[in-house]
């Protein structure tokens, strides 16, 4: 059941890959070392320097509470992976919390309770980001874990035997035995044929099978580096102070060189592709993915932009069209969704989905969708919607100021993808220019069939007997 | 059922249910919330807590009409309250959507065993806000119910149980609740079952509203950039247009089923999921903190739990492991999950179950105890961090009658607890021999042996 959704893909915590031409990305250590440290201040109170050794920090004040929160991010992730070892840069984050000669095997995780931190970490197509969520007077113990890890851990077999059956349950879980989730993944394996966005995050179960000790010794010691790391703090604390420790901690580590990943942009798509899923399921249900450019990879910067405005024309919230006129007015869908991920490296897709009421098919479904397009394409959107979805995107930036995680969160993701974090001070007001006309102009250029690609699930009876090999 | 928005990322460790964080409180002295309580002139009880630092403000109302009000139409708590914000006078659903979304304001409602909340969200910019309370005041005093939309999401209501029924965690779910509560109303999910479902008429939804949504009936809690001046006005003005009804008496309590379950459902998924459980304590239980404080250390949050580290950490058998005490107005259960490859579910039942035994005969050691009471202790203030979490303490506090210092005094609480307290509580509510045991996933077989065997395949 949907709650309240925000604009939820805004600020979507996931993303993509890096283009070795974007300045953040992956800088070779002889650029770095030569670069004095600097530190810059925004009006929204976020201050940033860089370290001789090219680790870049972030730190924002937030002093509601005395709490704080630090998030380490590497720019690597799955697309940084080739085939044969996807999964990689997922296994390798579980592998983190195993040890390393000053804080062996279980002592990392209980010098984080023993601080009553709240602590986990996550990899995304572009990302893998570890963090501590605090009170203030800790922030050095996570420094003191986080720098330690970056370059001392142990991989040990015993501990990655084991760790690695944990993921393949992971995968089961979220993927496996959840028919939508099948979906999702054969839809971005089918629309992207040579870009690393075709392969799952968590990788494909054939690789987590034969992924060896070795392809995470590699990965840790290609990417597990300061010049490949932003630290963010965002919290109760005093952004010299941060600074002047978190030198004492990442400053002082030795940077490696770090080999930029190929571009492997994507072959142009010439047609409709369409993937159909067979899974025991008792609901339809239905993808479609549209070739788009995301922020970093736009010809015209103000597309993304547009893109993202008709993502919540379409679906920002219960006055938005496919809840009005799908599911209220026609009783077509029980539930559609549209959006996009403006902050991805990589061109990307611009998302549908839907699940067809019981008495419509899922024809009627896909067909009401390109209905909404069509109309997007052909009428301009009134200027009461693109006011709404102004005052939603304002509303949000401040109900965003409620959790110092959130606020982190973008700010790292930003940084990681190599966007900026200066891009937060912008973004509203970018979005705020976008008139009716460039919302009609993206959805002639890019919801077009050349670009799309359809994933629907055909739901199978469960038989007792019958299993659900892959 | 849109699952884009958070397939993209894979954590690390998969915590037990995200409530949690609510439910559970811990405090130090220096970082509790001023809570400031009245009542509005018809006797609304009304929690408020100042946060100046943000112009937004929360405001969400609180009433004793969870599901387990249902009575045999399961389901028709939930209906009601998705239905509230689909007419209300002239308006329609669009309008009432964009009414709210006009403004930038957020809409939502919720349903649990014991309470249903209603919640907004708002800039507190008057030009905003009037409007968005206005049209939230509405919808929650004067709901027209339209027949279109009753159909419609007794519709949507059949198909979210179908996919409950496609998701093997929630067929375990259902199955551990029908279990321990048998006839009693937590047995039963929110949701419904079709059959309920299909029962429901548009007079048992307004007959519910009638009974249920009323000022003796209701808690209004407020968190935001306001002054108490004007939360009582707030107050008062949503207050004021609630009939003023009467309140419900209390459920009935529990009683532990004289057979212990043990079940398997097959299904052809690739992972089993597992609960063990039985009848816990009620919200307010003298044993509560006592018993918060030993899960901690059974399998509370965080990589460090024994079951963590016997399930996972040792053996890889679970990305998530965890167990605890979910208090309600009636004891609520207790609860242990973990999913794994069918084929070893078990090993992974057994696993827990010794991991349980040894803790419940042997209790914690002192270093056990330390750990915990200082990880809850110093985590006290990330719990209260946000205006979010405040207003859920605050409808804790407030429905469950906690005493108004009850996030002050958490800590000294945590604090005080024993090793000897933990043992005597766990051997007093947890009785291994007890724990009803569902398993849903994997072929049929002869599944439900084994069962007091122990050992490890």
């Amino acid at each position: 059941m949907k709650l309240i959704k925000f604009l939820p893909l805004l600020f979507v915590v996931a993303s993509c890959t890096s283009l070795s031409d974007k300045p953040t990305a992956a800088p070779e250590m002889g650029d770095e070392a030569n670069k004095q440290a600097v530190i810059t201040k925004s009006a929204s109170g976020t201050h940033e320097k860089t370290f001789k050794n090219g680790m870049n920090v972030i730190v924002k004040e937030d002093h509601r509470a005395p709490v704080v929160i630090s998030q380490v991010w590497y720019r690597v992730g799955s697309a940084q992976e080739h085939s044969g070892i996807t999964g990689v840069s997922h296994v390798l984050e579980h592998m983190m919390f195993k040890g390393t000669e000053k804080y062996p095997s279980g002592t990392f995780s209980s010098t984080v309770a023993e601080i009553g931190a709240r602590d986990n970490a996550f990899t995304g197509r572009d990302y893998t980001a570890y963090y501590q969520l605090m009170g203030k007077e800790h922030l050095e113990t996570s420094f003191e874990l986080e720098s330690d890890r970056m370059l001392n851990l142990i991989l040990s077999p015993k501990d990655f035997t084991s760790e690695l059956e944990v993921v393949k349950e992971e995968r089961r879980l979220r993927t496996d035995d959840n028919p939508n989730a099948l979906v999702y993944e054969q839809l971005y394996a089918t629309a992207f044929i040579n870009s690393p966005y075709h392969h799952p995050i968590i990788g494909w179960m054939d690789d987590l099978n034969n992924l060896k000790i070795e392809d995470l010794a590699d990965w840790y010691q290609r990417w597990y580096t300061p010049n490949n790391a932003t630290l963010v703090v965002v919290g109760d604390v005093n952004p010299e102070n941060v600074f002047a420790m978190a030198e004492q901690y990442f400053g002082r580590l030795e940077s490696r060189p770090v080999k930029t990943s190929k571009p492997r942009l994507e072959h142009p798509q010439t047609g409709e592709r369409r993937v159909a899923v067979k899974a025991i399921a008792k609901l339809p249900y239905i993808m479609l993915g549209y070739k788009t450019p995301s922020l970093a990879t736009a010809e015209e910067d103000w597309e993304p932009y547009a893109l993202s405005v008709l993502g919540a024309v379409l679906d920002g919230g219960r006055s938005a069209r496919l809840s009005k006129r799908l599911v209220r007015e026609k009783e077509l869908v029980s539930a559609a969704g549209a959006g996009y991920n403006i902050f991805s490296r990589y061109p990307t897709l611009f998302l549908f989905d839907a699940t067809p009421t019981e008495k419509h098919s899922i024809e009627e479904a896909e067909q009401a969708l390109y209905e909404e397009i069509k109309d997007i394409q052909e009428n301009l959107v009134s200027e009461k919607e693109l006011r709404r979805v102004k005052a939603q995107v304002i509303a949000s930036e401040v109900y965003q100021q409620d959790s110092i995680q959130r606020q982190a969160t973008v700010i790292g993701s930003l940084e990681t993808v190599g966007l900026g974090w200066q891009l937060m001070d912008e973004y509203n007001q970018r979005i705020n220019s976008i008139t009716a006309e460039q919302v009609r102009d993206v959805a002639r250029k890019y919801l077009v069939e050349e670009g799309l690609t359809v994933a629907v699930l055909q739901p199978l009876e469960n038989k007792a007997q019958s299993n659900t090999e892959k | 059922m849109n699952m884009k928005f958070k397939l993209t990322v894979s954590c690390s460790f998969l915590l037990g249910p995200l409530f949690l964080s609510v439910l559970f409180a811990a405090s130090q002295a220096h970082a509790a919330p001023k809570i400031e309580q009245w009542q509005t002139s018809n006797g609304v009880k009304t929690l408020f807590v100042a946060a100046p630092e943000l112009a937004m403000l929360d405001v969400a109302i609180t009433f004793d009409a969870g599901s387990g009000r249902d009575a045999d139409l399961n389901g028709l708590s939930q209906l009601t309250h998705r239905l509230l914000n689909t007419g209300s006078g002239a308006l329609d659903a669009d309008a009432i959507a964009e009414q709210f979304e006009d403004v930038g304001a957020q809409y939502g409602s919720s349903v649990n065993l014991d309470r249903s909340s209603i919640a907004l969200r708002s800039l507190t910019d008057a030009a905003l806000l009037k409007p968005a309370l206005k049209i939230f005041i509405d919808v929650i005093t004067k709901p027209s119910f339209p027949e279109k939309d009753f159909l419609r999401l007794k519709n949507q209501a059949l198909i979210a149980i179908k996919d409950s029924e496609q998701r093997p965690a929630d067929m375990a779910s259902r199955a551990f609740y029908k279990a321990i509560y048998g006839s009693h109303p937590y047995a039963n999910p929110a949701l419904g079952f079709k059959e309920t479902i299909e029962l429901i008429s548009l007079d048992d939804v307004k007959n519910f509203h009638q009974q249920y949504l009323v000022a003796a009936n209701a808690l209004i809690t407020i968190v935001g950039g306001i002054d108490v001046g004007q939360a009582k006005k707030i107050a008062e003005q949503v207050a004021v247009n609630l009939v003023q009804g009467a309140k419900p008496e209390t459920l009935a309590q529990p009683q532990s089923s004289k057979e212990v379950a043990d079940i398997h459902i097959p299904y052809p998924s690739q992972q089993a999921h597992v609960y063990l459980g039985q009848l816990g304590i009620q919200r307010g239980h003298p044993d509560y903190f006592t018993l918060y404080v030993g899960n901690q250390i059974l399998g509370g949050g965080g990589f460090t739990s024994r079951l963590v580290k016997e399930v996972r950490v040792k053996r890889g058998l679970s990305y998530s492991v965890y167990s605890y005490y979910f208090p309600l107005q009636q004891p609520g259960p207790f609860t242990l999950g973990l999913q794994t490859r069918n084929d070893q579910s078990h090993q992974a039942a057994e696993v827990s179950l010794e991991t349980i035994k040894k803790f419940v005969s042997e209790g914690p050691t002192a270093e056990e105890l330390t750990s915990a009471k200082n990880n809850i202790t110093g985590g006290f203030p990330l719990r209260i961090d946000s205006n979010r979490d405040i207003l859920g303490y605050l409808s804790l506090i407030g429905y469950y009658d906690l005493p108004l210092d009850y996030l002050e005094t958490f800590t000294d609480k945590i604090s005080a607890v024993t090793e000897d307290e933990i043992r005597t509580a766990f051997s007093k509510h947890l009785q291994p021999k007890n724990l009803v045991k569902i398993i849903v996933g994997g072929p049929e077989s002869g599944a439900n042996q084994n069962r007091q065997e122990g050992g490890e395949q």
